[in-house]
Formats: structure tokens, sequence, C-alpha cells
């Protein structure tokens, strides 16, 4: 009999194929957006993790300021090479301590300029965050202590300032400063996220802060340990030395923050699940529009069709079996377009993810939720229009126009 | 005909009504469209009934059909009482005994002639090659046999009609019910409708009861009963006459 009553429905859905495909557009258009809201979010998520990944590997990120998620507050006190030193001194050899000032500035060379960032640090910059230099040479002692305006360009900030001219040994201006290009980074590309690795300018720490910034602040601290199981340890020391140093009584809250990357990671992925589980709501909603669209049109048909259920109410069908036969119906729509909709809602995250270069990453128990959903529609928004088929008077049915 | 009398076999009946009353609304507003009918009907006869609109014939025929209750009286079906029997039960009899044929043809559109016959035996759980084999005969019989893949709106106001004869009697009803048969024909096809009815009733015994208002149609049964304000006025046998 459920064969006989899924065959009958189909007739009935081929008896008037328009009108079946423009009901069921709209579980289709919903099941799609579901399937490509929670996808492109999951995309989004794996994609940032995977960014933040590519910052460095067991790293720790010091920086100060109270807040360990926001920006950094500009009213607490940054760190001194002292600070620097006493970690140093803490954590031992085995541990890569990169300490930065970052500043804005124009980038300048002959009739070309580029507005980057210029991050003044040590040679361990490009150990702790997986820089490598791959022409020139990394900053000499010499260089580094004595504060001498040399610098190495990222790719972006080379290909818009020198384009097709050799910058090594060229004299460009970052900001006010003369500086000397005296190597290039091998480019690390886009992170997923919209970040340009590249755009950036590294200068020795000192030229920075003495002939840039004029202080001796430094704004964060890159951290890497060898084994990532030394990484809670080494966070936990970070901060008891930082407390005392900074003064911190027991119970006040540090005035610094420690993150490591899973931390950011998991941060944003909160963030991105966030968004993620809105988006996936606000598409459900249009799924719920499309159960009552189909309920609409059900409620259309079985009107339209009285006359055929009093027929077949007179041939002798039971009104379970009319039921049956409009609920069969409104599944099947739902259902269909379910399919139909996953189908679309894949292609279409895959085609958007391509576009925004983010990993496609298919949660399939969203795409199975997805479908049994489809039908459960059906059956709630059918359910009505069905049982109204099945309690028609048969006479009155049949003298129907 | 007369030699099988069911009677003499010792079978009740086909349909027998006793004292059946049917009314509408209550109290003062009370309409009562049968008055207390009395009928007997026996296998293999066929019947017209006829009477003015409002005479209560319809109702009679919706009782018979078990399409509708009576308010009161007794409807026995093959000796059963039917007036017991609820919703379900009513539409497993009609299922097994009955066949009807409208007025109206109430064919499916845009569903092949095929399908269409085919329809009673689907719900009768008879299996897709069987159900095809008989259908196919039954629309033989009408004389369809070269429009069965045929949609209704591509066949003429007849050949439906007679489609939806070859689906009353596919499923080998004991009763065929035909309400105004040949209501919207024009007289050239009537007396076709009428004798494939007559001849499905001499040949296969089944009992035909065609509800009509037309004199003429009625003429090609062998009994016409007379319904006037809710009670049989006449009841007598007929001799089919040719035209």
């Amino acid at each position: 009999m459920w064969l006989a009553t899924l065959l009958m429905a189909l007739r009935a859905l081929r008896r008037n194929v328009l009108r079946s495909a423009l009901t069921t557009l709209g579980i289709v258009i919903g099941v799609a957006s579901v399937i490509a809201m929670v996808t492109l979010g999951q995309s989004a998520t794996a994609s940032v993790r995977k960014s933040i990944s590519s910052l460095g590997t067991n790293m720790l990120i010091i920086m100060p300021g109270s807040d360990r998620r926001g920006p950094v507050s500009s009213s607490a006190t940054a760190f001194k090479m002292d600070d620097l030193h006493a970690l140093r001194q803490e954590l031992g050899e085995s541990t890569s301590l990169a300490p930065t000032t970052n500043k804005s500035i124009l980038f300048v060379y002959g009739n070309n300029n580029y507005s980057t960032t210029v991050q003044g640090s040590s040679n361990d910059f490009f150990r702790v965050r997986n820089y490598k230099v791959s022409r020139g040479r990394e900053f000499s002692d010499t260089e580094l202590s004595g504060g001498t305006p040399v610098c190495v360009l990222g790719e972006t900030v080379r290909r818009k300032v020198f384009g097709a001219q050799d910058p090594l040994g060229a004299v460009a201006r970052a900001g006010k400063l003369a500086c000397t290009v005296i190597g290039l980074l091998e480019a690390k590309g886009q992170s997923s996220f919209g970040m340009d690795q590249d755009d950036l300018v590294i200068m020795p720490l000192a030229a920075v802060q003495r002939r840039l910034v004029g202080n001796s602040d430094i704004n964060a601290i890159y951290l890497t340990v060898e084994r990532e199981s030394a990484l809670n340890r080494t966070k936990l020391q970070v901060q008891a030395l930082l407390r005392e140093r900074r003064h911190i009584q027991p119970g006040q809250n540090d005035d610094f923050a420690v993150q490591d990357t899973r931390e950011i990671a998991n941060a944003l992925g909160s963030v991105t699940g966030v968004l993620t589980a809105l988006l996936g709501a606000v598409a459900g909603v249009s799924l719920l529009v499309g159960g009552i669209g189909i309920m609409n049109i059900m409620l259309v048909s079985v009107t339209e069709r009285t006359r055929e259920i009093g027929t077949r109410l007179a041939i002798g069908a039971l009104a379970n079996e009319v039921l049956l036969q409009f609920l069969v119906e409104a599944v099947l729509l739902c259902v269909l377009g379910g399919a139909i909709g996953i189908g679309l809602g894949l292609l279409g995250s895959w085609a958007a993810a391509r576009v925004l270069t983010m990993p496609f990453a298919v949660d399939y128990t969203v795409v199975f939720i997805a479908f049994v959903f489809s039908g459960v529609i059906g059956i709630l928004f059918g359910y009505v229009p069905a049982r109204r088929a099945a309690r028609l008077n048969p006479i009155e049915a049949l003298r129907h126009e | 005909m007369s030699s099988k009398s069911p009677e003499k076999q010792g079978l009740p009946p086909l349909i027998e009504l006793s004292n059946l009353v049917k009314s509408y609304g209550q109290g003062d507003a009370e309409v009562r469209a049968l008055g207390g009918v009395n009928l007997r009907i026996n296998a293999g006869e066929f019947v017209a009934v006829i009477g003015a609109s409002g005479s209560g014939k319809s109702t009679c025929m919706n009782v018979i059909g078990c399409l509708d209750r009576p308010t009161s009286g007794s409807f026995r079906f093959l000796g059963v009482e039917v007036t017991a029997l609820d919703n379900n039960a009513l539409a497993l009899l009609r299922r097994h005994y009955l066949g009807f044929v409208f007025q109206g043809f109430n064919l499916l559109s845009r569903t092949s002639a095929l399908e269409n016959v085919e329809l009673p035996l689907v719900y009768r759980r008879i299996p897709a090659k069987e159900r095809r084999r008989r259908a196919l005969l039954a629309l033989q019989q009408v004389g369809l046999e070269d429009r069965v893949q045929h949609m209704p709106s591509e066949l003429s106001g007849g050949q439906q009609q007679r489609v939806a004869i070859a689906r009353a009697i596919v499923s080998e009803p004991s009763l065929l019910l035909a309400d105004e048969p040949t209501g919207n024909l024009d007289s050239a096809r009537k007396g076709e409708i009428v004798r494939l009815l007559g001849d499905f009733s001499r040949t296969r015994g089944i009992t035909v009861v065609i509800v009509t208002h037309e004199s003429d149609v009625a003429r090609w049964a062998r009994r016409i009963i007379q319904f006037e304000d809710g009670l049989v006025s006449r009841d007598e046998p007929n001799t089919p006459t040719e035209s």
C-alpha cells in the first residue's frame, strides 16, 4: 500500500509539474540557504582556525591591557626591555622571544609609496612568526643594538613600491626615516580572513623605538616554546613573572594578557560559531516560510480536488488512505525540495568558499538534519490539508463544483 | 433472469429497506427527505429510480450507496444491517460490493483512462500486473480498447462515461449505482450508455440501479421505481422498449 500511495502521490505531483515545482521552491530555497549558511559558517570557522595557527605554532602572545580578547588598551603600561630580559632569564634558552613595537607608516621609494606597518623586532621575529628571508639577510648584531635604519620587506610592500626594480641595497623612506633594504621575505600569502601577512616592513627594534616612535615601549612579545606540552607551563610562568614585575596584588586582575594561538582560535571560532547559528536560524525561518507555502498550496489543492476526493471515497478509499495520500504528497514535495536544496546549497557554498579562498567544510550532520527537517515540515504543514481532505463528506465532495 | 431468483436459493435480497427515514435539521426546522421507505431489490435486477428533484430519490440512493446513514429505519445489504456500521466499514463495503457512475463522470483529470479504471483495484490491493489486465479487459468491454492511454480531456462525453462505467465494473461489484449517468450527454449517447449498463446487468448478473429524471432513459429498465415526497409512489416491472 505504501508503494501504491507513493506512486499515486508522484502521479498527482506530475499532473501539475509547474505548480509542484513552484510550491517546493520555498523548501528548496529554505534548505539551500540553511545548508549554505551553515556550511559557509563552518568553512569560515575552519579557515579562522587555520589562519590563526599559521601565525606560528606553540606561540604565546603577551600584550599589555587587561581585556584578554579585545584590542590592546592604550592606557595599560607597555613592556620595557627589562621585562624581556627577565622573561629570557626565567624561561631559558629553549624559548624564543621576539619583542615588537609597531607603527603605521608610509613607505616611499622613488615615485611610489605604500601605507604599511613597520614591525620593530629582533631576528627571533623571523623564527617565531614563521617568516623566511628569501633574498638578502637578517639583521646583524650591530644593527640590532645600534638601531641602524635597515629593513626587511614583505612581498606585498616590495611589489607595491619597487615593482620590477631590485630593492636590495636601495635606500627608501619609512615615514620620515631613510632606511636601507637588506632583505626580502618569502611570500607567506594571504591569511584566509583577509589579513595580508606579507604587508609589513621589519626593522631592528631599537630603530623603530628611537627613530620612529620615540620611546622605549614594547607593544607585544611573541614567544614560542619547543614543545606544545610546555605551552601551559610557560604561560603560567610568564603570568607569575609579569604579575610580580608589574606589582599586581593577589586577587587583582592582570593588566596584561597572555594569549596562546589556540585560545585566539577558540575565541574567534566561537564568534563565527555564533554567526553560523544566527545565519542558520535566519535560513531556518525561510524554511518555515517554505513550509507555510506548502500548506497553502496543499489547501488549495484539496479544495480543487474535492470531487476527486469524493470519487476516491465513493470508490472505497478509507478516510485514512485519503489522509495518507495527501500527507505523502506534501512530504514528497518537501523531501524533493529538500534534496534539490541540499544540492544547491552545497554547490553554492562550495562556489562561495572557492571565491573567498576558504576551505570547503561539509558537515554531513547538518545535511542530514536539513533533509529530515524538510520531511518533518512536510508532515507538519501537510497534516492540516490532508485531514481536511480526509474529513470531507463524500456526498458533498461529489457534488462540489 | 427470474429463474435465478436469489430468494429461491435462500439468499437474502441484495437491498432491503424497511421504514427508512432520513431527516435534516431539528425541531421545527426538521425536513423529512425520506418518510419511511420500504423497498426490496434483488440481485441481478435492472432498476430505474425516477422522480422529480426533491422527491427523495437521491437521498435514498446515497443511503443505498453506503455514502449516507438514515436517521432511522433499517437498511440491510445482503442481509447485513448497514446502519450499524462505522465509516470505515461503509468504505470497505463500497470498495468490495459497489460501483458508482456519476452524472459528471468524475474521472481523475490528467490521468489516463487505464489508470482511472485501475483506481478501485489499487484500493483493493490488487497487484499491478493483475490490475492492468483487469482494467484493460473492462475497457475492452465498454469498447474503448483503442483509447486506454487517452486522458479524459481527449475523450468525448460518451467515451468518458464509458471509462467511468469500466471503472465501476472493473471490481466486479454486486451493485452498480448510476446517478443521472446520461445527464451530461446528448440523446444519441444516452441510449448507448443505458444499453451498456443493461448489458452488464443481463450478462454479468450485476444489479444496476439508475437514478434519472428522464423517462426515455427509464424505459430501458426492467423495473421502475418512482419517488414522490420522500416515499415510493410507484413500483412496477417494465418491459424494455427499443426506441
